[in-house]
Protein backbone atom coordinates (compact mmCIF):
# COMPACT_ATOMS: atom_id res chain seq x y z
CA UNK A 1 0.00 0.00 0.00
CA UNK A 2 1.07 3.80 -0.83
CA UNK A 3 1.60 5.77 2.49
CA UNK A 4 2.94 9.20 2.48
CA UNK A 5 6.62 9.35 3.57
CA UNK A 6 5.66 11.56 7.10
CA UNK A 7 3.74 8.23 7.62
CA UNK A 8 6.54 5.85 6.84
CA UNK A 9 9.08 7.66 9.22
CA UNK A 10 6.97 7.75 11.76
CA UNK A 11 6.55 3.91 11.49
CA UNK A 12 9.99 2.90 11.12
CA UNK A 13 10.53 5.30 14.64
CA UNK A 14 8.03 3.45 16.28
CA UNK A 15 9.09 0.22 15.51
CA UNK A 16 12.61 1.12 16.18
CA UNK A 17 11.96 2.56 19.69
CA UNK A 18 9.96 -0.42 19.99
CA UNK A 19 12.81 -2.98 18.95
CA UNK A 20 15.31 -0.97 21.45
CA UNK A 21 12.18 -1.97 24.56
CA UNK A 22 12.89 -5.56 23.61
CA UNK A 23 16.73 -5.65 23.36
CA UNK A 24 17.45 -3.65 26.60
CA UNK A 25 16.56 -6.83 29.01
CA UNK A 26 18.18 -9.10 26.91
CA UNK A 27 21.49 -6.90 26.30
CA UNK A 28 22.17 -6.58 30.08
CA UNK A 29 22.29 -10.30 30.51
CA UNK A 30 24.47 -10.59 27.45
CA UNK A 31 26.69 -7.76 28.15
CA UNK A 32 26.87 -8.37 32.17
CA UNK A 33 28.00 -12.00 31.46
CA UNK A 34 31.70 -10.73 30.34
CA UNK A 35 31.64 -7.68 32.33
CA UNK A 36 34.10 -8.18 35.38
CA UNK A 37 32.25 -5.86 37.83
CA UNK A 38 28.64 -6.54 36.63
CA UNK A 39 25.75 -4.50 37.95
CA UNK A 40 21.89 -4.31 37.98
CA UNK A 41 21.77 -1.90 35.49
CA UNK A 42 23.22 -1.73 31.39
CA UNK A 43 26.49 -0.62 31.41
CA UNK A 44 29.66 -0.37 29.31
CA UNK A 45 32.40 -3.12 30.79
CA UNK A 46 35.30 -0.90 32.39
CA UNK A 47 36.86 -4.57 32.14
CA UNK A 48 35.87 -7.67 29.59
CA UNK A 49 36.20 -11.12 30.83
CA UNK A 50 35.08 -14.63 30.73
CA UNK A 51 35.34 -15.38 34.65
CA UNK A 52 31.76 -15.49 35.12
CA UNK A 53 31.87 -18.19 32.47
CA UNK A 54 34.65 -20.02 34.32
CA UNK A 55 32.65 -19.83 37.31
CA UNK A 56 29.62 -21.25 36.44
CA UNK A 57 31.43 -23.80 34.16
CA UNK A 58 33.90 -25.08 37.04
CA UNK A 59 30.56 -25.33 39.39
CA UNK A 60 30.35 -29.52 39.16
CA UNK A 61 27.10 -29.32 39.82
CA UNK A 62 26.32 -26.77 37.77
CA UNK A 63 27.23 -28.95 35.04
CA UNK A 64 25.69 -31.95 36.12
CA UNK A 65 22.75 -29.83 36.49
CA UNK A 66 22.49 -29.38 32.61
CA UNK A 67 23.78 -33.11 32.24
CA UNK A 68 20.42 -34.05 33.56
CA UNK A 69 18.48 -31.32 31.67
CA UNK A 70 19.77 -33.13 28.50
CA UNK A 71 18.98 -36.32 29.30
CA UNK A 72 15.58 -35.05 30.50
CA UNK A 73 14.74 -33.13 27.95
CA UNK A 74 16.28 -35.22 24.87
CA UNK A 75 15.03 -38.67 26.65
CA UNK A 76 11.01 -36.84 26.22
CA UNK A 77 11.73 -35.80 22.91
CA UNK A 78 12.59 -39.01 21.67
CA UNK A 79 9.99 -40.61 22.96
CA UNK A 80 7.36 -37.61 22.07
CA UNK A 81 8.96 -38.60 18.30
CA UNK A 82 8.36 -42.13 17.97
CA UNK A 83 4.97 -42.08 20.39
CA UNK A 84 3.82 -39.15 17.82
CA UNK A 85 5.02 -40.99 14.83
CA UNK A 86 3.06 -44.07 15.43
CA UNK A 87 0.16 -42.03 16.76
CA UNK A 88 -0.08 -39.77 13.47
CA UNK A 89 -0.09 -43.10 11.39
CA UNK A 90 -2.89 -44.04 10.85
CA UNK A 91 -4.74 -41.23 11.57
CA UNK A 92 -3.71 -40.07 8.61
CA UNK A 93 -3.65 -43.24 6.55
CA UNK A 94 -6.89 -45.03 7.91
CA UNK A 95 -10.16 -44.48 8.72
CA UNK A 96 -11.17 -45.96 11.97
CA UNK A 97 -14.66 -45.35 13.20
CA UNK A 98 -12.66 -43.68 16.12
CA UNK A 99 -10.73 -41.11 14.32
CA UNK A 100 -12.82 -37.96 14.67
CA UNK A 101 -13.88 -38.21 18.44
CA UNK A 102 -10.06 -39.29 19.00
CA UNK A 103 -8.92 -35.86 17.24
CA UNK A 104 -11.23 -33.54 18.78
CA UNK A 105 -10.01 -35.08 22.26
CA UNK A 106 -6.37 -34.24 21.46
CA UNK A 107 -6.74 -30.81 20.05
CA UNK A 108 -8.90 -30.37 23.17
CA UNK A 109 -5.85 -31.74 25.37
CA UNK A 110 -3.70 -29.58 23.44
CA UNK A 111 -4.92 -26.55 24.74
CA UNK A 112 -5.44 -27.52 28.54
CA UNK A 113 -3.27 -25.40 31.20
CA UNK A 114 -1.02 -28.01 32.31
CA UNK A 115 0.05 -26.00 35.10
CA UNK A 116 -3.11 -27.09 36.73
CA UNK A 117 -2.70 -30.81 36.72
CA UNK A 118 0.98 -30.82 39.11
CA UNK A 119 -1.36 -31.27 42.22
CA UNK A 120 -2.78 -34.11 41.61
CA UNK A 121 0.06 -35.56 39.67
CA UNK A 122 2.64 -35.29 42.72
CA UNK A 123 0.30 -36.62 44.48
CA UNK A 124 0.23 -39.64 41.98
CA UNK A 125 3.64 -39.98 42.30
CA UNK A 126 3.73 -40.00 45.96
CA UNK A 127 1.78 -42.60 45.71
CA UNK A 128 3.28 -45.08 43.67
CA UNK A 129 6.86 -43.71 44.67
CA UNK A 130 7.50 -42.23 41.69
CA UNK A 131 8.70 -38.67 42.85
CA UNK A 132 12.22 -37.93 42.31
CA UNK A 133 12.26 -40.92 39.74
CA UNK A 134 13.77 -38.99 36.26
CA UNK A 135 12.37 -41.62 34.05
CA UNK A 136 8.78 -41.04 35.69
CA UNK A 137 9.33 -37.16 35.35
CA UNK A 138 10.41 -37.86 31.86
CA UNK A 139 7.13 -40.06 31.15
CA UNK A 140 4.72 -37.38 32.79
CA UNK A 141 6.12 -34.89 30.29
CA UNK A 142 6.25 -36.76 27.76
CA UNK A 143 2.64 -37.64 27.86
CA UNK A 144 1.98 -33.39 28.52
CA UNK A 145 3.60 -32.69 25.88
CA UNK A 146 1.79 -35.76 23.30
CA UNK A 147 -1.28 -34.20 22.10
CA UNK A 148 0.33 -31.07 20.46
CA UNK A 149 3.17 -33.31 18.98
CA UNK A 150 0.36 -35.38 17.59
CA UNK A 151 -1.59 -32.96 15.88
CA UNK A 152 1.81 -31.43 13.97
CA UNK A 153 2.78 -34.71 13.19
CA UNK A 154 -0.56 -35.81 11.19
CA UNK A 155 -0.74 -32.59 10.01
CA UNK A 156 2.94 -33.47 8.13
CA UNK A 157 1.54 -37.28 7.51
CA UNK A 158 -1.37 -35.74 5.69
CA UNK A 159 1.43 -33.71 3.24
CA UNK A 160 3.30 -37.42 2.33
CA UNK A 161 1.39 -38.37 -0.76
CA UNK A 162 -0.48 -42.28 0.01
CA UNK A 163 0.97 -43.10 -3.62
CA UNK A 164 4.33 -43.34 -2.61
CA UNK A 165 3.75 -45.63 0.11
CA UNK A 166 1.39 -47.69 -2.38
CA UNK A 167 4.15 -47.85 -4.63
CA UNK A 168 6.64 -49.62 -2.14
CA UNK A 169 3.71 -52.12 -0.86
CA UNK A 170 3.94 -53.22 -4.71
CA UNK A 171 7.40 -53.55 -4.50
CA UNK A 172 6.74 -55.77 -1.45
CA UNK A 173 6.83 -53.60 1.60
CA UNK A 174 5.30 -54.40 4.22
CA UNK A 175 3.35 -51.30 6.48
CA UNK A 176 6.76 -51.50 8.27
CA UNK A 177 8.66 -51.24 5.41
CA UNK A 178 6.36 -48.15 4.27
CA UNK A 179 6.88 -46.55 7.21
CA UNK A 180 10.84 -46.45 7.47
CA UNK A 181 11.25 -46.20 3.67
CA UNK A 182 9.00 -43.93 2.34
CA UNK A 183 7.53 -42.03 5.14
CA UNK A 184 10.23 -41.35 7.57
CA UNK A 185 12.44 -39.93 5.08
CA UNK A 186 9.95 -37.62 3.71
CA UNK A 187 8.87 -36.53 7.12
CA UNK A 188 11.97 -35.84 8.26
CA UNK A 189 11.49 -32.18 8.42
CA UNK A 190 8.57 -32.61 10.23
CA UNK A 191 10.30 -35.59 12.82
CA UNK A 192 13.03 -32.59 13.69
CA UNK A 193 10.11 -29.84 13.75
CA UNK A 194 8.17 -31.59 16.58
CA UNK A 195 11.76 -33.06 18.23
CA UNK A 196 12.93 -29.07 18.56
CA UNK A 197 9.17 -28.02 19.66
CA UNK A 198 9.39 -30.50 22.25
CA UNK A 199 12.82 -30.40 23.35
CA UNK A 200 13.03 -26.51 23.76
CA UNK A 201 9.16 -26.91 25.90
CA UNK A 202 10.91 -29.32 27.77
CA UNK A 203 14.28 -27.24 28.56
CA UNK A 204 12.84 -24.43 29.29
CA UNK A 205 10.30 -26.28 31.79
CA UNK A 206 10.73 -24.96 35.21
CA UNK A 207 7.63 -26.55 37.02
CA UNK A 208 7.32 -29.58 36.86
CA UNK A 209 11.10 -31.13 37.92
CA UNK A 210 10.91 -28.06 40.96
CA UNK A 211 7.67 -29.86 42.49
CA UNK A 212 8.71 -33.46 41.30
CA UNK A 213 12.15 -33.85 41.87
CA UNK A 214 13.35 -33.29 45.48
CA UNK A 215 17.18 -34.25 45.50
CA UNK A 216 19.29 -31.42 44.93
CA UNK A 217 22.06 -33.79 42.90
CA UNK A 218 18.91 -34.48 40.53
CA UNK A 219 17.86 -30.97 39.71
CA UNK A 220 18.39 -30.01 35.87
CA UNK A 221 19.39 -26.71 35.01
CA UNK A 222 15.70 -24.80 35.06
CA UNK A 223 16.02 -25.49 38.91
CA UNK A 224 19.58 -25.51 39.31
CA UNK A 225 19.49 -21.98 37.63
CA UNK A 226 16.66 -20.50 40.15
CA UNK A 227 18.07 -21.48 42.80
CA UNK A 228 21.41 -19.82 42.07
CA UNK A 229 19.25 -16.58 41.63
CA UNK A 230 17.68 -16.95 44.91
CA UNK A 231 21.27 -17.62 46.57
CA UNK A 232 23.21 -14.92 44.40
CA UNK A 233 21.52 -13.46 41.96
CA UNK A 234 21.08 -10.01 43.94
CA UNK A 235 24.71 -10.30 44.45
CA UNK A 236 26.80 -11.47 41.72
CA UNK A 237 25.18 -10.30 38.60
CA UNK A 238 27.74 -11.37 36.08
CA UNK A 239 27.76 -15.20 37.12
CA UNK A 240 23.76 -14.83 37.15
CA UNK A 241 23.72 -13.50 33.89
CA UNK A 242 26.43 -15.83 32.66
CA UNK A 243 24.56 -19.06 33.79
CA UNK A 244 21.51 -17.08 31.64
CA UNK A 245 23.49 -17.19 28.63
CA UNK A 246 24.51 -20.68 28.88
CA UNK A 247 21.24 -22.54 29.75
CA UNK A 248 19.26 -19.79 26.75
CA UNK A 249 21.89 -20.78 24.57
CA UNK A 250 21.06 -24.09 23.35
CA UNK A 251 17.18 -23.60 22.91
CA UNK A 252 18.36 -20.44 21.13
CA UNK A 253 20.40 -22.46 18.44
CA UNK A 254 17.47 -24.90 17.82
CA UNK A 255 15.18 -22.39 17.05
CA UNK A 256 17.48 -20.96 14.67
CA UNK A 257 18.13 -24.61 13.06
CA UNK A 258 14.85 -25.11 13.11
CA UNK A 259 13.37 -22.07 11.61
CA UNK A 260 12.91 -22.83 8.25
CA UNK A 261 10.96 -26.11 9.25
CA UNK A 262 9.04 -24.11 11.78
CA UNK A 263 6.74 -21.98 9.68
CA UNK A 264 5.17 -25.12 8.36
CA UNK A 265 3.66 -27.05 11.14
CA UNK A 266 3.82 -24.43 13.58
CA UNK A 267 1.44 -22.01 12.04
CA UNK A 268 -1.85 -21.39 13.04
CA UNK A 269 -3.02 -22.26 9.62
CA UNK A 270 -1.17 -25.31 9.97
CA UNK A 271 -2.71 -26.59 13.34
CA UNK A 272 -6.04 -26.00 11.81
CA UNK A 273 -6.76 -25.96 8.02
CA UNK A 274 -9.44 -23.59 7.38
CA UNK B 1 -7.47 -52.98 -7.57
CA UNK B 2 -6.57 -51.91 -4.19
CA UNK B 3 -3.16 -51.77 -3.10
CA UNK B 4 -2.18 -52.95 0.13
CA UNK B 5 0.83 -53.64 1.98
CA UNK B 6 2.70 -56.67 2.16
CA UNK B 7 1.55 -58.82 5.33
CA UNK B 8 2.96 -62.10 6.48
CA UNK B 9 -0.30 -63.01 7.05
CA UNK B 10 -2.87 -63.04 4.61
CA UNK B 11 -5.43 -62.34 7.14
CA UNK B 12 -6.91 -59.21 6.83
CA UNK B 13 -7.67 -56.52 9.74
CA UNK B 14 -9.86 -54.18 10.14
CA UNK B 15 -8.67 -50.22 10.03
CA UNK B 16 -9.63 -50.22 14.06
CA UNK B 17 -7.44 -53.01 14.42
CA UNK B 18 -4.47 -51.90 12.72
CA UNK B 19 -5.39 -48.11 14.46
CA UNK B 20 -5.47 -49.15 17.50
CA UNK B 21 -2.16 -51.12 17.53
CA UNK B 22 -0.20 -47.97 16.31
CA UNK B 23 -1.84 -45.76 19.04
CA UNK B 24 -1.58 -48.09 21.86
CA UNK B 25 1.85 -46.63 23.23
CA UNK B 26 0.31 -42.95 23.13
CA UNK B 27 -3.07 -44.60 24.49
CA UNK B 28 -0.72 -45.58 27.47
CA UNK B 29 0.96 -42.64 28.25
CA UNK B 30 -2.15 -39.96 27.90
CA UNK B 31 -4.00 -42.39 29.91
CA UNK B 32 -1.43 -42.54 32.58
CA UNK B 33 0.28 -39.60 32.31
CA UNK B 34 -2.33 -37.21 31.19
CA UNK B 35 -6.08 -38.57 32.09
CA UNK B 36 -5.34 -39.65 35.10
CA UNK B 37 -4.16 -36.95 36.88
CA UNK B 38 -7.40 -35.20 35.14
CA UNK B 39 -9.55 -37.50 37.12
CA UNK B 40 -7.71 -37.56 40.04
CA UNK B 41 -7.80 -33.96 40.15
CA UNK B 42 -11.71 -34.28 40.31
CA UNK B 43 -11.32 -37.25 43.26
CA UNK B 44 -8.88 -35.04 45.53
CA UNK B 45 -10.70 -31.72 45.20
CA UNK B 46 -13.57 -33.67 47.35
CA UNK B 47 -10.74 -35.13 49.75
CA UNK B 48 -9.03 -33.24 53.03
CA UNK B 49 -5.69 -34.59 51.34
CA UNK B 50 -2.91 -33.43 53.01
CA UNK B 51 1.04 -33.28 53.05
CA UNK B 52 2.25 -33.47 56.17
CA UNK B 53 0.55 -33.78 59.96
CA UNK B 54 -2.01 -36.51 61.35
CA UNK B 55 -3.93 -36.12 57.89
CA UNK B 56 -1.62 -37.28 55.88
CA UNK B 57 -2.50 -40.96 56.75
CA UNK B 58 -5.80 -40.91 56.28
CA UNK B 59 -7.50 -39.51 53.49
CA UNK B 60 -11.26 -38.60 54.27
CA UNK B 61 -14.00 -37.71 51.62
CA UNK B 62 -14.93 -34.61 52.84
CA UNK B 63 -17.45 -34.01 50.33
CA UNK B 64 -18.09 -30.51 49.19
CA UNK B 65 -15.92 -28.64 52.07
CA UNK B 66 -13.02 -27.89 49.58
CA UNK B 67 -15.71 -26.08 47.44
CA UNK B 68 -17.42 -24.05 50.64
CA UNK B 69 -14.59 -23.28 52.01
CA UNK B 70 -13.83 -21.87 48.42
CA UNK B 71 -16.78 -19.74 48.29
CA UNK B 72 -15.60 -18.33 51.80
CA UNK B 73 -12.19 -17.71 50.42
CA UNK B 74 -11.74 -14.33 49.58
CA UNK B 75 -7.93 -15.05 48.60
CA UNK B 76 -9.87 -17.06 45.73
CA UNK B 77 -11.54 -14.43 44.37
CA UNK B 78 -8.67 -11.96 44.47
CA UNK B 79 -6.75 -14.97 42.93
CA UNK B 80 -9.28 -15.13 40.11
CA UNK B 81 -9.63 -11.56 39.60
CA UNK B 82 -5.84 -11.16 39.57
CA UNK B 83 -5.75 -13.32 36.88
CA UNK B 84 -8.25 -12.50 34.86
CA UNK B 85 -6.40 -8.69 35.13
CA UNK B 86 -3.60 -10.77 33.99
CA UNK B 87 -4.93 -12.23 31.23
CA UNK B 88 -6.89 -9.35 29.94
CA UNK B 89 -3.74 -6.48 29.81
CA UNK B 90 -0.87 -9.15 29.22
CA UNK B 91 -2.63 -11.54 26.52
CA UNK B 92 -5.55 -9.72 25.03
CA UNK B 93 -4.73 -6.29 25.11
CA UNK B 94 -0.83 -6.47 25.48
CA UNK B 95 0.32 -9.72 23.28
CA UNK B 96 -2.16 -9.31 20.19
CA UNK B 97 -2.51 -5.87 20.01
CA UNK B 98 0.83 -5.12 20.41
CA UNK B 99 1.35 -8.21 18.31
CA UNK B 100 -0.91 -7.01 15.25
CA UNK B 101 0.66 -3.32 15.98
CA UNK B 102 3.96 -4.61 15.11
CA UNK B 103 3.26 -6.50 12.15
CA UNK B 104 0.76 -4.00 10.76
CA UNK B 105 4.21 -1.46 10.55
CA UNK B 106 6.34 -4.10 9.18
CA UNK B 107 3.98 -4.81 6.28
CA UNK B 108 5.98 -3.41 2.81
CA UNK B 109 9.30 -2.45 4.77
CA UNK B 110 12.40 -2.79 3.42
CA UNK B 111 13.23 -6.89 4.10
CA UNK B 112 16.18 -6.23 6.36
CA UNK B 113 14.34 -3.74 8.96
CA UNK B 114 12.06 -6.46 9.23
CA UNK B 115 14.15 -9.29 10.31
CA UNK B 116 16.25 -6.86 12.36
CA UNK B 117 13.30 -6.30 14.07
CA UNK B 118 11.69 -9.44 14.35
CA UNK B 119 15.09 -10.52 15.91
CA UNK B 120 14.39 -8.40 18.99
CA UNK B 121 10.93 -9.28 19.19
CA UNK B 122 11.26 -12.97 19.14
CA UNK B 123 14.63 -13.42 21.00
CA UNK B 124 12.42 -12.21 24.28
CA UNK B 125 10.04 -14.78 23.07
CA UNK B 126 12.74 -17.82 22.33
CA UNK B 127 14.53 -16.87 25.77
CA UNK B 128 13.32 -19.65 28.39
CA UNK B 129 10.77 -18.32 31.09
CA UNK B 130 12.82 -18.58 34.25
CA UNK B 131 15.36 -16.23 32.30
CA UNK B 132 12.87 -13.96 31.95
CA UNK B 133 11.77 -13.31 35.38
CA UNK B 134 15.49 -12.49 36.00
CA UNK B 135 16.05 -10.65 33.22
CA UNK B 136 12.94 -8.18 34.25
CA UNK B 137 13.65 -8.07 37.80
CA UNK B 138 17.07 -6.70 36.67
CA UNK B 139 15.36 -4.33 34.47
CA UNK B 140 12.47 -3.27 36.88
CA UNK B 141 15.15 -3.17 39.84
CA UNK B 142 16.06 0.33 41.83
CA UNK B 143 19.46 0.55 40.25
CA UNK B 144 18.17 -1.40 36.89
CA UNK B 145 18.33 -0.15 33.35
CA UNK B 146 14.77 1.19 33.23
CA UNK B 147 15.58 3.73 36.47
CA UNK B 148 18.85 4.79 35.52
CA UNK B 149 17.27 5.73 31.87
CA UNK B 150 14.46 7.46 33.65
CA UNK B 151 16.93 9.10 36.48
CA UNK B 152 19.29 10.12 33.27
CA UNK B 153 15.96 11.80 31.55
CA UNK B 154 13.70 13.01 34.19
CA UNK B 155 16.22 13.60 37.29
CA UNK B 156 13.40 11.38 39.30
CA UNK B 157 13.83 9.26 42.40
CA UNK B 158 14.13 5.41 41.17
CA UNK B 159 10.90 3.54 41.53
CA UNK B 160 10.70 0.57 42.75
CA UNK B 161 8.76 -1.18 40.21
CA UNK B 162 8.19 -4.54 41.18
CA UNK B 163 6.98 -3.14 45.16
CA UNK B 164 4.72 -0.24 44.17
CA UNK B 165 3.57 -1.48 40.81
CA UNK B 166 3.54 -5.61 40.65
CA UNK B 167 1.14 -6.22 38.74
CA UNK B 168 1.85 -4.13 35.87
CA UNK B 169 5.61 -5.29 36.19
CA UNK B 170 4.42 -9.19 35.34
CA UNK B 171 1.96 -7.85 32.90
CA UNK B 172 5.43 -5.87 31.23
CA UNK B 173 7.22 -8.74 31.33
CA UNK B 174 4.54 -11.18 29.89
CA UNK B 175 3.90 -9.13 27.03
CA UNK B 176 7.29 -9.00 26.19
CA UNK B 177 7.73 -12.56 26.34
CA UNK B 178 4.66 -13.63 24.43
CA UNK B 179 4.18 -11.08 21.55
CA UNK B 180 6.33 -12.61 18.84
CA UNK B 181 3.91 -15.51 18.67
CA UNK B 182 0.98 -13.00 18.08
CA UNK B 183 3.34 -10.97 15.47
CA UNK B 184 4.39 -14.01 14.04
CA UNK B 185 1.39 -15.17 13.25
CA UNK B 186 -0.23 -11.63 11.90
CA UNK B 187 2.70 -11.16 9.86
CA UNK B 188 1.72 -14.39 8.01
CA UNK B 189 -2.15 -13.46 7.74
CA UNK B 190 -1.18 -9.71 6.69
CA UNK B 191 1.28 -10.75 4.23
CA UNK B 192 -1.45 -12.85 2.60
CA UNK B 193 -3.61 -9.93 1.44
CA UNK B 194 -2.96 -9.04 -1.81
CA UNK B 195 -2.09 -5.20 -2.22
CA UNK B 196 -4.39 -4.77 -5.04
CA UNK B 197 -7.26 -4.79 -2.64
CA UNK B 198 -6.06 -2.11 -0.24
CA UNK B 199 -4.24 0.20 -3.30
CA UNK B 200 -7.94 0.08 -5.15
CA UNK B 201 -9.68 1.10 -1.54
CA UNK B 202 -6.87 3.99 -1.82
CA UNK B 203 -8.14 4.64 -5.01
CA UNK B 204 -11.55 5.44 -4.31
CA UNK B 205 -9.99 7.73 -1.74
CA UNK B 206 -10.75 5.88 1.81
CA UNK B 207 -9.36 6.73 4.54
CA UNK B 208 -6.23 5.22 6.25
CA UNK B 209 -8.62 4.19 9.45
CA UNK B 210 -11.28 3.03 7.50
CA UNK B 211 -9.23 0.93 5.25
CA UNK B 212 -7.44 -0.80 8.62
CA UNK B 213 -11.35 -1.43 9.80
CA UNK B 214 -13.00 -2.31 6.89
CA UNK B 215 -10.32 -4.16 4.98
CA UNK B 216 -7.48 -5.20 6.91
CA UNK B 217 -9.19 -6.29 10.77
CA UNK B 218 -12.19 -8.31 8.46
CA UNK B 219 -9.81 -10.43 6.35
CA UNK B 220 -7.55 -11.11 9.55
CA UNK B 221 -10.68 -11.76 11.60
CA UNK B 222 -9.65 -15.44 11.64
CA UNK B 223 -5.71 -15.54 12.83
CA UNK B 224 -7.41 -12.89 15.26
CA UNK B 225 -9.71 -15.19 17.18
CA UNK B 226 -7.59 -17.94 16.69
CA UNK B 227 -4.48 -16.23 18.13
CA UNK B 228 -7.27 -14.77 21.40
CA UNK B 229 -8.01 -18.13 22.40
CA UNK B 230 -3.94 -19.54 21.81
CA UNK B 231 -2.68 -16.69 24.01
CA UNK B 232 -5.21 -16.47 26.43
CA UNK B 233 -4.73 -20.16 27.32
CA UNK B 234 -1.14 -19.97 27.49
CA UNK B 235 -1.16 -17.11 29.84
CA UNK B 236 -3.92 -18.74 31.62
CA UNK B 237 -1.39 -21.32 33.35
CA UNK B 238 1.54 -18.74 33.57
CA UNK B 239 3.21 -19.33 36.87
CA UNK B 240 7.07 -19.37 36.19
CA UNK B 241 7.10 -15.98 35.18
CA UNK B 242 5.42 -14.61 38.48
CA UNK B 243 6.82 -16.95 40.78
CA UNK B 244 10.32 -15.58 39.72
CA UNK B 245 9.48 -12.17 39.66
CA UNK B 246 7.43 -11.72 42.71
CA UNK B 247 6.48 -15.03 44.08
CA UNK B 248 2.40 -13.59 44.52
CA UNK B 249 3.39 -11.30 46.21
CA UNK B 250 4.00 -8.43 47.58
CA UNK B 251 1.32 -8.95 49.50
CA UNK B 252 -1.17 -10.71 47.20
CA UNK B 253 -0.84 -8.44 44.72
CA UNK B 254 0.20 -11.05 42.05
CA UNK B 255 -1.20 -14.24 43.52
CA UNK B 256 -2.65 -15.32 40.42
CA UNK B 257 -4.68 -19.00 40.50
CA UNK B 258 -1.58 -20.90 39.46
CA UNK B 259 0.75 -19.05 41.96
CA UNK B 260 -1.98 -19.06 44.48
CA UNK B 261 -2.68 -23.23 43.89
CA UNK B 262 0.80 -23.46 43.92
CA UNK B 263 1.22 -21.64 47.62
CA UNK B 264 -1.95 -24.12 49.13
CA UNK B 265 -0.72 -27.47 48.17
CA UNK B 266 3.12 -26.68 48.52
CA UNK B 267 3.79 -24.34 50.75
CA UNK B 268 0.67 -24.61 53.31
CA UNK B 269 0.49 -28.44 52.49
CA UNK B 270 -2.88 -28.25 51.36
CA UNK B 271 -3.19 -30.79 48.67
CA UNK B 272 -7.20 -31.54 48.65
CA UNK B 273 -7.93 -27.22 48.26
CA UNK B 274 -4.98 -27.50 46.26
CA UNK B 275 -6.63 -29.67 44.09
CA UNK B 276 -10.08 -28.11 44.09
CA UNK B 277 -7.99 -24.79 42.85
CA UNK B 278 -6.80 -26.28 40.40
CA UNK B 279 -9.96 -28.35 39.18
CA UNK B 280 -11.48 -24.20 38.79
CA UNK B 281 -7.98 -23.48 36.51
CA UNK B 282 -8.65 -26.53 34.19
CA UNK B 283 -12.44 -25.26 34.29
CA UNK B 284 -11.97 -22.39 32.52
CA UNK B 285 -9.34 -23.24 30.72
CA UNK B 286 -11.43 -25.94 29.46
CA UNK B 287 -14.16 -23.33 28.63
CA UNK B 288 -11.74 -21.78 26.51
CA UNK B 289 -10.77 -24.68 24.83
CA UNK B 290 -14.36 -25.92 23.97
CA UNK B 291 -15.02 -21.91 22.77
CA UNK B 292 -12.11 -22.14 20.61
CA UNK B 293 -12.68 -25.01 18.73
CA UNK B 294 -16.82 -23.71 18.79
CA UNK B 295 -15.49 -20.88 16.95
CA UNK B 296 -13.05 -21.68 14.80
CA UNK B 297 -15.17 -24.96 13.32
CA UNK B 298 -11.85 -27.39 13.42
CA UNK B 299 -12.41 -29.48 10.80
CA UNK B 300 -10.41 -33.12 11.46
Amino acid sequence: MRIGRTEKIIHHIVLICLGLIFILPLLWMLVASIDSSAIQALKIPEKYTLKNYMGILSDPSIIRSFLIGIFLSGGQSIIVVIVSILAAYPLSRYKPSYKKSFLYTILFLTSLPMTAVIVPVFQMFLLFNFVDKLWAVMLFTAGTSLPYAIWMMKNFMDSVPIELEESAWIDGASVWGGIRRVIAPLMLPGTFTVLIFTYTGSWGNFFVPYILIQSPEKMPASVTIFQFFGNYGLVNYGELAAFSVLYSAPVVILYYLSQRYMSKGFSLGGATKG
Amino acid sequence: MEVTPNASSKKKMSDNTKSSIFLSPALILLLIFFLTPMLLTIVFSFTNLALTGSQAQNIKFVGFDNFIQMFNDAQLYNSIGKTLLFVLFSAILGQCLLGFLIAFLMKGKNAAFRRAIGITVIAAWVTPEIVVGFSWVAFLGDNGTLNSIITALSGIEPIAFLFEYPMVSVVLANIWRGTAFSMMAFQAALDDIPLEVEEAAVMDGASRWRIVRNITIPIVKGTITTNLMLVTLQTLGVFTLIYAMTGGGPGNATMTLPVYMYQQAFVSYQLGYGTAISLVILIIGALFSLLYMRFLKVKV
